[in-house]
Parts: C-alpha cells; sequence; structure tokens
C-alpha cells in the first residue's frame, strides 16, 4: 500500500516538527523558507526599528509639538504654517539652493574634465597617480578637514590669500563676508565630494562602445562636436546618476558650514540641516525639527522620482 | 573595475606632422592641467601633515614651509595631553569596528536569503529594504534620539552601532554577489550531507569574499569620518570618537595652536591612509556600483 504516492503523504511518525525535519523535496522547501525569514531577521528588524518606524514616527511628530519635558501636544499644521512667519526656515532652504546648485554645476564639470583627462592619458603609473590623488579626499572625514580648511581659509594668515597675494589678488574675505562663506562651504564641499563623481565618470567613459568612438573618428567628428553629440549623449546615464546623488547629497550639506564658520557669519551660511539639527537639539523643538526634516525628506523624493522619469524618457541606453 | 579602457588599441588618428604636432602640445596640456588639479586637491593633506611638525608658534606663519626642516614631533605629544585622544581613538575603532563586522553579518544573511532561498513576500521585502536607501538620516535622527534616550543607550558607542547595523546597500551589493553563483555548488554539497547552514557559510559566503571587502571598506570608511550621529548622540568628551573630539579640541584652542589640532587629524588619518592603500580597488568598485555609505 505505500508503494504509490509516499512522497505525497506526510508521515505521522516524525513528530510535532515533522512538517518541516521531514525528508522530501517539499521538507526541504520548507527549511529553506525558515531559513531565509531568519537571515532576514537582523536586517528587518533593524530596519523596522531604526528606519522605517521612526520616518513615520518622526512625519507623526511634525505635527505635534513637543519639548521632551511635557507631553507632546497636538497642534495639526502649525509647524508648517509657522514656517511663513519664521524667515531663518527660508533662508536656510535658499541657502541650501544656493550651495546645491553651486556645487553640482562644480563637481559634473570638473569630475568630467579629469575624468576624460585622465581617461586619455595611456601610462598606467601616470593614470594610477591621478586617479588617486582625486579620490584621496573622499577618505578624509569631512568635520576634520573642514577644520583643515577654515585654518586654509583664514582671511589673514591664510595659506590661500597667501598664494593669491603673491600673484597680486587682494585679500578675499572667505569666511568674513556673507556672499564668500557660502562659496567657501561649497568649494570644501566639492574637494572633499569630487572623487565619488571623478569615480562614476571615469566607468562610464571606460564603458562607451569602442566601435562608435571608431566611427564618429572615421567621420571627422572631433573636439567640441564629438563631446556634444556623441560623447555626452552616450554618457548620459553616468550623468544623470552623478547628478541625482549631488542633488541628494547636497542638500543635506551640514559637516563643512557647521565646522568651518557654524553657518554664518549670521545666517549666511546656514542649511537646512543645521537648521533641523539646531531646532531638535539646541532649541528642544522636536516638532518643529520634525516638520522641517519633512519637507527635506520630500524633496529627496522629488528629485528621486523625477531622476525615474529621465531616465526613463531621455536617456541613452546601449 | 571592470572597465574596458579602449585608448589602449585605439588613438584619434592623426593627418599630417601638423597636426601630430598639435596633438603633441594638447598632450603636454592637458597633462600639466591634471597635475595643477593633483597638486590642489592633494594641498591640504599634505598642508596639515607639514603643518602638524611646525612648533605651534610659527604653525601660523607664512609662507607654508611645505617640506619641515626641524620637524617638531611634541604636537603628537601635545594632543594626548590637551583631550583624551587616546579615548578618542579607542572609541573609533570600537565603533567602526563594530559596525562593519555587524553589517557583514546582517548584509551577508538577507542578501544570501535574497539571493538564494525561495520564500514567500521575499520581492516585496526585498523592495521594502531598498526603499529605505531614498530616507535621508534627518528625517529618521529624532524618533531614532528619542528611542536610543529612553533605552538608557544616550551617551554610548551602542547608541552609535546599533542603528547603523542593518544596511540596505550591503544587502543589495552581497545579493549581486550571491545571485551570480551558480547552483550546482549547492546541490554537489547537499549530496555529500551538508546542511542548508553550511551551504550558506562554508560553500557560498567564501565565494562572496570581494563583496564583503568592498562593503568593508566601504563601511569602514564612512563611520570611521562619521561627525553628524556622533555630536548628537554623545555628550562626554570621554566618550567622543575622533571626528567629533578633533572639531571639539579645535573650538575651544582654535587658531592659538594649530600645530596641535592638526596634529590630531593627522592622527585620525592614519587608518584611512591604510585602507586607502590596501583597499583602494574595492572603494572604487563600491562606488561604480553605486555606494558610498556603508
Amino acid at each position: 500500500m505505500a508503494a504509490l504516492g509516499v512522497s505525497s503523504a506526510r508521515p505521522r511518525q516524525l513528530g510535532p516538527i515533522g512538517w518541516l525535519t521531514e525528508d522530501s523535496l517539499a521538507g526541504m522547501a520548507r527549511r529553506k523558507a525558515l531559513l531565509g525569514y531568519t537571515f532576514l531577521l537582523p536586517t528587518m528588524l533593524g530596519i523596522l526599528v531604526f528606519t522605517a518606524g521612526p520616518v513615520v514616527v518622526s512625519l507623526g511628530l511634525s505635527l505635534f509639538e513637543w519639548n521632551v519635558f511635557d507631553a507632546p501636544a497636538f497642534t495639526g499644521l502649525d509647524n508648517y504654517t509657522r514656517f511663513a512667519t519664521d524667515g531663518r526656515v527660508l533662508i536656510a532652504f535658499l541657502n541650501t539652493a544656493k550651495m546645491v546648485g553651486l556645487a553640482v554645476v562644480l563637481e559634473l564639470v570638473l569630475a568630467f574634465a579629469l575624468a576624460s583627462g585622465v581617461q586619455r592619458t595611456v601610462r598606467p603609473a601616470l593614470r594610477y597617480f591621478f586617479r588617486s590623488a582625486y579620490f584621496l579626499p573622499l577618505l578624509t572625514s569631512a568635520g576634520t578637514i573642514s577644520i583643515v580648511m577654515a585654518y586654509m581659509f583664514h582671511g589673514q594668515f591664510g595659506v590661500i590669500n597667501y598664494y593669491l597675494g603673491l600673484v597680486g589678488v587682494p585679500r578675499v574675505p572667505w569666511l568674513e563676508s556673507a556672499q564668500w562663506a557660502l562659496i567657501s562651504v561649497v568649494l570644501v564641499y566639492v574637494w572633499h565630494r569630487l572623487g565619488f563623481t571623478f569615480i562614476v565618470f571615469s566607468g562610464g567613459l571606460g564603458n562607451l562602445p569602442k566601435e562608435v568612438l571608431e566611427a564618429a573618428d572615421v567621420d571627422g567628428a572631433t573636439g567640441w562636436r564629438r563631446l556634444w553629440y556623441i560623447t555626452l549623449p552616450m554618457m548620459s546615464p553616468s550623468i544623470l546618476f552623478a547628478a541625482v546623488t549631488a542633488v541628494i547629497s547636497g542638500l543635506q550639506i551640514f559637516d563643512e558650514p557647521f565646522v568651518m564658520v557654524r553657518g554664518g557669519p549670521g545666517d549666511a551660511s546656514r542649511t537646512v540641516v543645521m537648521l533641523i539639527y539646531e531646532s531638535a537639539f539646541k532649541n528642544i523643538e522636536l516638532g518643529y525639527a520634525a516638520a522641517i526634516a519633512a519637507i527635506l525628506f520630500l524633496v529627496i523624493l522629488l528629485v528621486t522620482a523625477i531622476q525615474f522619469r529621465i531616465s526613463k524618457a531621455l536617456v541613452f541606453y546601449q | 573595475m571592470q572597465a574596458t579602457h579602449y585608448h589602449a588599441t585605439y588613438m584619434p588618428r592623426t593627418h599630417g606632422w601638423t597636426q601630430f604636432l598639435s596633438h603633441r602640445v594638447g598632450d603636454w596640456i592637458r597633462l600639466a592641467l591634471l597635475f595643477v588639479a593633483s597638486i590642489i586637491i592633494l594641498a591640504p593633506v599634505v598642508w596639515t601633515i607639514s603643518t602638524s611638525l611646525r612648533t605651534p608658534a610659527e604653525s601660523f606663519s607664512v609662507p607654508p614651509q611645505w617640506i619641515p626642516v626641524r620637524p617638531d614631533w611634541t604636537n603628537y605629544v601635545e594632543v594626548f595631553k590637551r583631550v583624551p585622544f587616546g579615548a578618542y581613538v579607542v572609541n573609533s575603532f570600537v565603533v567602526t569596528g563594530s559596525v562593519v563586522l555587524g553589517q557583514l553579518l546582517t548584509a551577508s544573511l538577507a542578501g544570501y536569503a535574497f539571493a538564494r532561498l525561495q520564500f514567500p513576500f521575499r520581492g516585496v521585502l526585498f523592495w521594502l529594504v531598498m526603499a529605505t536607501v531614498m530616507i535621508p538620516l534627518q528625517a529618521t535622527i529624532i524618533p531614532v534620539f528619542v528611542l536610543i534616550s529612553s533605552l538608557g543607550l544616550a551617551d554610548t558607542l551602542a547608541s552609535l552601532i546599533l542603528p547603523a547595523l542593518p544596511t540596505a546597500f550591503g544587502t543589495f551589493l552581497l545579493r549581486q554577489y550571491f545571485m551570480s553563483m551558480p547552483n550546482d555548488y549547492e546541490e554537489a554539497a547537499l549530496i555529500d550531507g551538508a546542511n542548508q547552514w553550511q551551504v550558506f557559510y562554508r560553500v557560498y559566503l567564501p565565494m562572496a569574499t570581494p563583496g564583503l571587502a568592498i562593503l568593508t571598506v566601504l563601511a569602514f570608511n564612512s563611520h570611521w569620518n562619521e561627525f553628524f550621529r556622533p555630536l548628537i548622540f554623545l555628550s562626554t568628551n570621554e566618550n567622543f570618537t575622533l571626528p567629533l573630539g578633533i572639531v571639539t579640541l579645535f573650538g575651544y584652542l582654535g587658531t592659538g595652536s594649530v600645530s596641535v589640532v592638526l596634529a590630531g587629524v593627522v592622527l585620525s588619518l592614519i587608518p584611512v591612509l591604510v585602507v586607502y592603500t590596501v583597499g583602494q580597488r574595492y572603494l572604487i568598485e563600491g562606488i561604480a556600483m553605486g555606494g558610498l555609505k556603508g
């Protein structure tokens, strides 16, 4: 009677966890599934407790007023309407937008120029040297390097003004003037992050199809025309990726303005993240800080969504 | 890096020697510009090292002395006297080491599950993990801070370690590696009597070593240099990690003894430079795969 249908009948003598220990394909699949959930447990639990949960709580908190000591009080959209009367929020968003605009352009243009320069360098030792030099800053801490930069950009004793003075440039108030402070912060930020975009572009340039470049060469496409009509369109996936990551990372600038100039002079280099930090951990207005963070999150989501749309519509894929 | 470098076999065609000459001149200009760029980019690091070896009195005097003639090592002793610098070093190593090891564990387990184990809701769970990449730190930091405080973990190194253990990028990275491996090994191992855990641990995990190396280098880099979270979570000087400790030192020494602060900066750069020489390849590969924050 056991000759047929053995594999579909579940042997009863295996005990309470027989369904799991059963020596069959179905038993093995069950063991694998259980193992799958076990393997996922640390990651899923961690994400639930430290990312997914908090992001929901943070959005909820933005509807409350809370100073930690008293119970949170529901205030609806008050935190958001307060933006209209809080000039600093507008300034912080404006400063951040200026920084992002400046940083993204500088970063992409410089990184592209350097990557295509290195790409045409034939000697391996030179290529290695350039590549290593360009991404060394990426390994430094933005916080500590901002100290170094604060010394170097010092108006009176800084190395940068010293060398500018040698070629006849009058002393630049890098950290003292409102306009220059924002620019100095961006320069340091770009110095620190350039290597990332450089590597993205180097990878992109290295993967360009050789046949197309040769065909362009045969057709006499050289110099700017070749760059504009052939290289840049084919590089558009890398450029889009680099631009989007640059915008998202730029929206979160904190270390450089915080360490170099404390957001100053005045509010000249105060960024959105600095404002979140100060509202939450200096003024202990957790709800208000959460509301600013919610807006920042929304902007980042928008940028990501735009990226998805563009990458579907515009970009050249082989 | 898997980039194919077309220039090795392919060079622009030149017509006549005038064009040849203009190519050569262009070449020299290009190389000169690349050199100028590398000097500008390396200058702050070189300046940091050379100024850390000047006496505090002359540390801010111009012209800068790029190559120290009479190096003064006392700054390196001084920085340990001014602040609990030894504690900073230990704290940084504890935090970074735990985060790296923890991420290797969580990401290789999750990556393997997503790549090689079948179970209901696998796809949904994977996209859930990936979606967290879009969430900026600032959108979670306030509730995380409240949670950490209510757990009594404020001002402890655990406050930096625990929230950093799950890693969406690491999970994605290792899933890619595990997916690229053939099934034959699993079947062979099962026939040899291995169980599912052994299939993972003995057979597939060793094959993912390059992926583990990439995650190690990226996670080390981003957590060794981390400033924002330590600034929020830590409050006692003895518990500070290096970047926070050095920035605090800068705050109360200011422009008084630049060289002492810079000696601290140089010391904090040493492990990074080791990673830079040993793990450069993995770092570049990781960035090419879209990751920077481990």
